[in-house]
This record gives C-alpha cells, structure tokens and sequence, in this order.
C-alpha cells in the first residue's frame, strides 16, 4: 500500500466516532458513509493533512477525497508536483 | 392545571468547587474561591482578582471526547457540560444511546458571551487572511447556544434545546423557563441553568466600568463583600450551575430522589424607566417581580425562611434589602434570614443564579444556611431594615421550607423563583 497510508490512518483516526474502530480503516473506505466522520470535521482533516504533508488543497479537491484511496491520490499528486 | 414540577438533579462548577460534594463542603464552611490572576495583573487591570472554578485536563477528558477537546477554548462550554452532566447523572439519568431520541427532555442552558479566547483566535487568524485555515470549531464554540447544543448532544436531547441570554439575570430566567415549559406538559425533563466563560476578555468591560473591587489585590479572599459596611465593588466570576427539572410525576415512576419543588416564579423588567437604567435596577419593578413570584407559588410573603439574594457588593446591596423588604412587608426579627453566594465565588455573571439556587437548594436539602463570609461590618443602611440576626456570617443548622432566589441584570431585567423542599 501506498507509503503515505499509515500517515493519512493516524490523521484520520481523531475524527473517528467512539464507537468506530481504527482497525476499521481500509483503503476504500468512504470517510463519511462508512467511517462515519462527521461531514463537517471534513475540513479538519484537510487542514491536519495540508500542515502534515506540508500541501495546500484546494477546495474543489476537497470533494474528490470521500475514500481513504481517493485522499492519498490528492495528497500523491500534491506532493508530486511540489 | 399546570404540572407540578421537581428538582431531582444538581450539578455545579464553581470558583470554590467543582462537583457537588466539593461545593457543598465549601459553602458549609465558607471557603472563597476568589484568588489573585497574574494575567490581570499584566494586563493592567484594576481588579486583578477573579473567582474561577480549578479545572484539570483529567477532569476534562471525563466530560468531552478527545475530539471535541481539540481546539476547544471556550471556557464556558467546559464548565456548563461539567456542571450539566453532573445534574444529569445526579437525577439518574443517562447519556442516551447513539440512535435514541429523548423527545421528552431539553435544555434551557443560558449564558453572556461564550467561546471568547476561540473568538479571538478566529479574529485574529481572519484578519491575517486565513479564513480558510479556521477549522470547523468556531461557530459550535462562539455561538451562544453553543453549550445547549454541546448538551443536548450528550443526552439526545428531542425537546427544546435552546439559549437565554439576559446578562446577570439568566441562570434563574433559564429555571422559570424550563419550570413553564413541563408546568405546561411540553417536556417532562429540563436541563436548566447558565455558564460564563472566564478570562480577561469577560472581565475587561467590568473592569473599564469601574464597578470591580480594587481594594484586595493581594488579600483576595476578603474581595468580594455584599452587605458589608465597607462593599467597594464585586469580583468577577466565572462557572456554571445545572438543575434537572422534571413533572413529578415522571420523578416519581422512576423513584427518583428529589431535592425541592419549584413552586413558581416570575421574570419581569424596569423599562430602564424611573430608577432603573441600562445598568441598574428600578426598584418598583423589582418588587413587583418578587411579589409576582410570591403569588405565581401561592404562598404568603411570611412562608419564606430564607432569600438568596443577588447581592454583588457594587454599593446595591442596601437597596436590594430594601426591596425585599417592602415587597414581602417584613423587617427587623420577622425579615427571613439573607445571604449572598457571592462572598465565595464572586459574580459568576451569567451563570450565577443557577450557581446559587443550586446552593440554595443544598441548604433546604441539607438544613442549614451557610454563612456571609467578609460582612463582619453590615452595612448601616441594611441594619436600618433587617436585624443582623438575619444575616448569618456563620453557617447554621435551621429546618427549612421555603427559599426564594432573584436575580437582576443590566437591561434593567429581574427573576424571581419560590423553591419548597419536598415533603
């Protein structure tokens, strides 16, 4: 899996409810209809992984990432052409 | 018929303690928690002593998830989830499951400003043009219904979930409130009560008023004097108190422990008209306001045994007396016994009445009344209406059957409650 995975897990994994485990994690979880993170926490969650990977993503990109996959290609592709 | 309604819950977090076994030995023995604020001290204040309850990052995390602790700085949502899930547990009650909606409780949860240290980070980092880097947390910590949404969240809460706000007089408007609504058979449990935020950002405007204690700097405890001869000004407070209200007779299907019944009360305004003004009370309204709240309970004025005023020591006191002592027509030995919570904790603001009925409430439950601590002199004025006998400096064991709890704000507005211990 991609090098970043464990990263991204461990930002994730605050915003997670109580009763959802981070063993749950899976690459293709949708963050909010499976993990259940509240929709609104969305934009915190950017915020740690722009301060964390050291990237700015924009706000159209912010829709793209509703999986855990689907967020590591931004954040891939963020880093890649830094 | 209105319900009848019940206390069955307290909870409190105040300046001289956190949790109701804490407060309560700290009232009975007439421990302050006024203490000396270096920050104020930097920042040039002229009262640079405050009244702030002790809170751990331990304590914390018993009340609030870690998520929820992130970025959290708004004091106030701290001490009225402490103080409010405190009351809800005290009344045997439980946080409800994930899907379960309460359709029968609410909240009734008041406060002043809320959220201030987030509101200044937010205004702070919006006029450095990071709106963007915000975070999702500014508007649920700085609105004012932030602490009944943080609550109502906690019990799933399907009734009412709302916010008063009428500066000093909020935590005893947020009782009257919630008593109405289940008097009315709209809900069956009320989470009531009020919180203030601390810190200098709160304080600062009192301070600028020049209505603060400066005097006792480097003696804090002796800071805060309602009714003493030598009162220069109150000390700034801070905290939260909690009841739950119930229909008696949903205390009494599930056997719950009551404290009190709350008989009825009334909530009026001055007009900021005759003696009244944006900042201080007319006197006419305040004592139809307490004869309103006498009548509403359908009791004598001679049924009361004791009065925790409002009493902040700003040089109102001798009024205040006066005021009770004209609505009620009693004076002298047949005036009911006085005090004021506020030689302990100073003005907790907007959370104050709730702090205080919940003491109020600890003295009819517990029998006694505890003491004015700092009026070893009354104020000459005051002896002129009532006899000191009335006003206790010390705690004393008294049977007691009737309270009755006002408050009074700037807005020239004013609440009165009539409380009976339960029999």
């Amino acid at each position: 899996m991609n090098s970043h995975y464990e990263e991204l897990k461990n930002i994730i994994k605050i915003y997670l409810p109580e009763d959802v485990s981070v063993d749950e994690i899976t690459p293709n979880s949708h963050l909010i209809n499976e993990l259940n993170i509240n929709s609104a926490n969305l934009v915190d969650v950017v915020l740690d992984v722009e301060d964390h990977f050291d990237i700015t993503i924009e706000d159209d990109e912010i829709e793209k990432m509703d999986t855990v996959a689907s967020a590591l290609e931004v954040i891939d592709s963020k880093i890649n052409t830094k | 018929m209105n319900k009848r309604v019940v206390i069955t819950g307290l909870g409190v977090c105040a300046p001289n303690g956190v949790g109701l076994s804490q407060f309560t030995e700290s009232i009975k023995n007439g421990v302050v928690g006024v203490t000396f604020h270096q920050q104020l001290a930097d920042l040039g204040f002229g009262c640079q002593i405050a009244g702030q309850p002790e809170i751990t990052e331990e304590l914390l995390s018993q009340y609030f998830t870690p998520l929820q602790l992130r970025d959290l700085q708004a004091t106030g949502i701290y001490y009225g989830m402490i103080a409010g899930i405190d009351a809800w547990q005290d009344a045997g009650l439980e946080a409800g499951d994930k899907d379960t909606v309460d359709y029968d409780s609410g909240i009734i949860f008041g406060t002043s400003t809320l959220g201030v240290d987030k509101l200044k980070t937010a205004i702070e980092m919006t006029d450095q043009g990071k709106v963007r880097r915000l975070g999702s947390s500014v508007v649920i910590q700085t609105m004012s219904s932030g602490i009944s949404a943080y609550l109502g969240g906690y019990i799933g809460a399907g009734n009412q979930v709302t916010t008063n706000s009428s500066a000093c007089t909020t935590g005893t408007e947020s009782i009257l409130m919630g008593y109405e609504r289940i008097a009315a058979g709209k809900a069956e449990r009320m989470i009531v009560g009020g919180c203030n935020d601390s810190g200098p950002y709160i304080w600062a405007g009192f301070d600028a008023m020049r209505v603060l204690d400066k005097k006792h700097n480097d003696d804090p405890v002796k800071g805060s004097r309602p009714m003493a001869a030598d009162a220069g000004g109150f000390v700034p407070g801070s905290g939260a108190g909690a009841l739950v209200l119930e229909s008696l007779e949903s205390a009494q299907s599930r056997s719950a422990y009551i404290y009190a019944e709350v008989l009825g009360g009334a909530v009026n305004s001055g007009g900021q008209r005759g003696s009244g003004s944006m900042t201080a009370p007319n006197s006419e309204a305040v004592q139809k306001c307490i004869q309103a709240a006498v009548r509403a309970s359908g009791i004598k004025p001679e049924h009361i045994d004791t009065i925790n005023g409002h009493l902040t020591a700003t040089g109102m006191c001798p009024t205040e007396v006066k005021n009770w002592s004209l609505a009620l027509g009693r004076s002298g030995d047949d005036f009911p016994y006085i005090n004021s919570l506020k030689s302990m904790t100073g003005h907790c603001l907007a959370a104050a009445g709730s702090i205080e009925t919940v003491a109020g409430i600890l003295e009819l439950d517990n029998g006694w009344i505890f003491g004015n601590v700092n009026c070893g002199e009354i104020h000459p004025e005051i002896l002129e209406i009532v006899s000191a006998s009335r006003i206790p400096r010390k705690t004393m064991d008294l049977s007691l059957k009737i309270l009755a709890k006002a408050s009074f704000g700037f807005g020239d507005v004013n609440c009165c409650m009539i409380f009976k211990k339960y029999d």
